[in-house]
This record gives structure tokens, sequence and C-alpha cells, in this order.
């Protein structure tokens, strides 16, 4: 198996990699060579850090590129920031657009009932038909670390509960996203990162 | 429903886990990969390693044991101790931690917190604080005061006013040592605890005085930490984490149970 995995240059690939390569995936980094994305079979985008910096995505021509994929059917899976750039954009960088392929946005936490950032290892509700997420059973936990949340909609496939409900994953088509960190939370993540990689992407 | 964390503490000095009782007596306690991975399993939800005698000429030392610590680890990984600048925290990182924890050189330039956070991210930058209560002060709690080199250094700071200007440089996480508690086993200083985290908006990491199960459930409720560290309390069979947290559960704790 062969996984791209997109460096946007906003933290530290290492632990995705890691458990990736753990996983058996043969993984290789791109910041920027288009032809890594055009000939991918399988793509990861990790993210720890500011919703800007997925500026560098368009400016180096990444996004078009994985929008492409992503209309070839190649399996997509976005962590954290990567998970919210699927999305429309998001209240951290507003003047900055992410990719749109869901047609919500992401906001802050509300301030006021808990301590924001959200951090540490919680529970998902998982949505009976994800396959991202098959096997996960109730008191599972995943690791969290964010500000930000994408809210719960028609394509959310986990619902966390954290001063709200919030999208845990999200999943439609060939498109996947985990607002936890798979590569962090234990065998738990790595049975999620295993569906992904095991996942044909013609079911 | 959000998890309190307990994490694995691996005091390590030239490779191998040590652990000190106050700071001094240093025990040899084994492997640090090889005790990390233990506690993982046991269902600690995070693991931190602390380099206690960190030297300039320790560092390879250092990054070899990350590396070799990280390589089969997936839960998150903090490394502490000896981190003078960004540039040795991109190399913790590089050979595998997840978190970087930062104590004295943080307070001797503040501007190290800022420099890792647009590096690598607020949720990457642990500040570490150890405190002691000042009996003298108006407030002996708040205006603990904050120490380095194991104790033995005071600053001039005060333990709730640098948590806040941690907070404010973008620190991710405080993890507070009460030095009055540390290596005593008679339970984590939870005044001190809640002083803190009372007065920031990111989690708190409480330290130092773990013996008990009653002590984790105490610094949980009236210590208002969202996670808290354990080390000698794992060391040589005497507990673990998943006895810990099935005991914790049955007080009534939010914990995740190891699978």
């Amino acid at each position: 198996m062969r996984v791209t995995v997109i460096d946007y240059k906003a933290g530290n690939l290492t632990s995705v990699l890691k458990a990736l390569r753990h996983l058996s995936a043969e993984a290789i980094v791109t910041d920027g060579d288009l032809a890594l994305v055009e000939t991918a079979e399988r793509i990861v985008l990790p993210g720890v850090g500011h919703f800007a910096a997925t500026e560098r995505l368009d400016a180096t021509g990444l996004t078009a590129a994985i929008r492409a994929a992503i209309a070839r059917g190649v399996p997509f899976l976005g962590i954290c920031v990567g998970m919210q750039w699927l999305y429309a954009g998001s209240s951290e960088a507003p003047e900055q657009p992410g990719l749109g392929h869901f047609a919500e946005s992401c906001t802050r936490f509300p301030e006021g009932q808990e301590k924001v950032p959200h951090v540490g290892w919680n529970s998902l509700e998982v949505r009976s038909n994800s396959r991202l997420l098959a096997g996960v059973e109730p008191g599972e936990h995943v690791y969290f670390t964010h500000s930000f949340k994408a809210p719960v909609s028609a394509d959310t496939a986990a619902i966390t509960h954290y001063i709200e409900p919030f999208a845990a994953a999200v999943e439609r088509g060939n498109v996947m996203g985990t607002q936890f960190h798979p590569e962090k939370s234990g065998a738990t993540g790595l049975k999620i990162l295993g569906n992904f990689l095991r996942w044909k992407g013609t079911e | 429903m959000i998890t309190k964390r307990i994490i694995a503490c691996l005091d390590v000095s030239g490779g191998r886990v040590v652990k000190g009782v106050q700071f001094v007596d240093i025990i040899d306690a084994g492997d640090p990969a090889t005790q990390a991975a233990r506690h993982a399993r046991e269902g600690a939800d995070e693991i931190v390693l602390l380099d206690i005698t960190a030297t300039h000429e320790g560092r390879s030392t250092l990054l070899d044991t990350v590396r070799r610590t990280a390589r089969e680890l997936f839960v998150p990984f903090c490394v502490g101790g000896g981190i003078g600048s960004a540039d040795d925290a991109a190399q913790v990182f590089e050979a595998g931690a997840d978190k970087v924890s930062v104590n004295s050189a943080a307070l001797k330039d503040p501007a190290l917190i800022d420099a890792i956070g647009r590096s690598f991210g607020a949720q990457a930058v642990v500040v570490a604080i150890d405190a002691r209560r000042d009996p003298q002060a108006a407030d002996p709690v708040r205006d603990a005061q904050v120490f380095v080199q194991g104790g033995r250094k005071l600053t001039g700071r005060r333990a709730v006013e640098w948590a806040r200007e941690a907070e404010a440089r973008g620190a991710g996480e405080i993890l507070l040592t009460s030095m009055d508690s540390d290596g005593m086993r008679t339970g984590f200083d939870c005044e001190l605890t809640a002083a803190v985290s009372e007065a920031v908006n990111i989690p708190v990491i409480a330290s130092g005085g773990a013996g008990t199960v009653e002590h984790f459930v105490d610094v949980f409720g009236r210590g208002k930490a969202d996670a808290a560290l354990a080390a000698s309390i794992f060391h040589f069979g005497v507990s673990s984490a998943r006895s810990l947290k099935e005991e914790l559960a049955k007080a009534g704790v939010s914990v995740r149970l190891p699978c």
C-alpha cells in the first residue's frame, strides 16, 4: 500500500509516518511535487497548527492536485486541521478558504464552560455505516487536541461531546476526515488507520 | 465525555530510567523504550520522558532514547529536560516526540515558548513549573515560588502569574510539580493545582506526591487537574495504569480503560 502524505509545513509529520509505516504502508511525503499527488494511490493530509497554514496548499498547487485526485476517486484522509480543510473554511483564518468538499464551516468552541482547547481522550458515537470507524466499539477513546471543530451534519461519521456535540469524523464517498489523531490514539487509532489503508475505494 | 488523563513519567539519565525521591536517591528502573511501551499497553494515556541530568554532551544519547522510545509508541509522547532553544525542540520532534516540555530555559527567556509554538503549534508546548508554597506570602498558594535546578534555585516568579504568562505566550499545557509534595507519596498539592488550573484556560497536569488512588481522585476533584503525572507509583510493579484507572472508574472519575 502506498500513501502520499502531504507536508504543508504546519508541524511535525513524524507520528503520522510512523503509524502508517507500522501498518506496513509505504508512506511518501511531498511538500509540492504534484506528480506524487497525481499518481497517488491514497492521500493523507495530517495537520497540527493553524488553519492559515493551509494557504501553502493553494500556493504550491497542491489544492488543485488534491481536488483532481479526489474527483478520480483516490481515497483521502484528512487529520485534525487536515479534516477541517475539507470544509468551506474556518473562523480561525476567515480569509483562507478550505477545499469546500463539505459545505459547512469550522468554528471555535464557545468560551466560558470548559477549557478551550479540548485536549485529551474522548469517546466516539459512531454512525453505523462508517467504513473508516468499522469495528470501533462503544467505550473506545481517541486523542484530541484542538480549539476549532466542524459541526454535525449528514456526512458526520462520529460525534464527540465537548461543550457541545461536534463532528469527530466525517466521511462521504472516498473522502474521510478525523478531528482526533488516530496516530496518537493507541490500538483504536491504528485500527482506524488500518480501515483507511484497506478500504478499496469502490464500496 | 472527556476523560482525565493518567500520564506515566519516566525520569531518564544516560539512557536509563531513574527516579529520584525529592530529586536525590537515584534508583535504576530500566530501559525507557520498554517501560514506555509497557505503560502504554497498560493504559497510560500519555508518556512523559524527562532527561533529569540534561547536559550538552548527553544530547545525542537523549535523542537516541527518544527515537527508540517513540518507535512503537502510539500515544502522545512528551519529552523534557535541557531543551534550551527552538533548535533543541526541533531535534526532539524530529526524533519522534509530539510535545516538548520546557522549564528553566523558558524562565530565562520566555520568548522560547512563543518560538516553539509558532513552529510546531501550541499543542506541542508544555511549560513545566516547579513550585513550592511561600509561607511568607500573603497568599502562600497562589504566590507559590517557582524554582529551577531541581528546586535549588529561586526564580522570583510566582506560580499563578507565570502560568498565565506561559498561556499568553502560546503554551498548550502546564505541567505543575509541587516541590513540597514531590517524592513524598503523601498526595498532590490540590490547592496549588486548583489555583493554577482556575487561572488558565489550558490543561494543567498535576505532578508530585502520588502515592495512592485517593490522591488521584482528590487532584481530579478538588485539585481541578485535567491530567495527573505518576512516576514512582508505576515502577517496580507497585501499581499499573490499568489498576489505577479501574479504581478511579469505581470512584466515579471518567477515565479511558485500556481495551
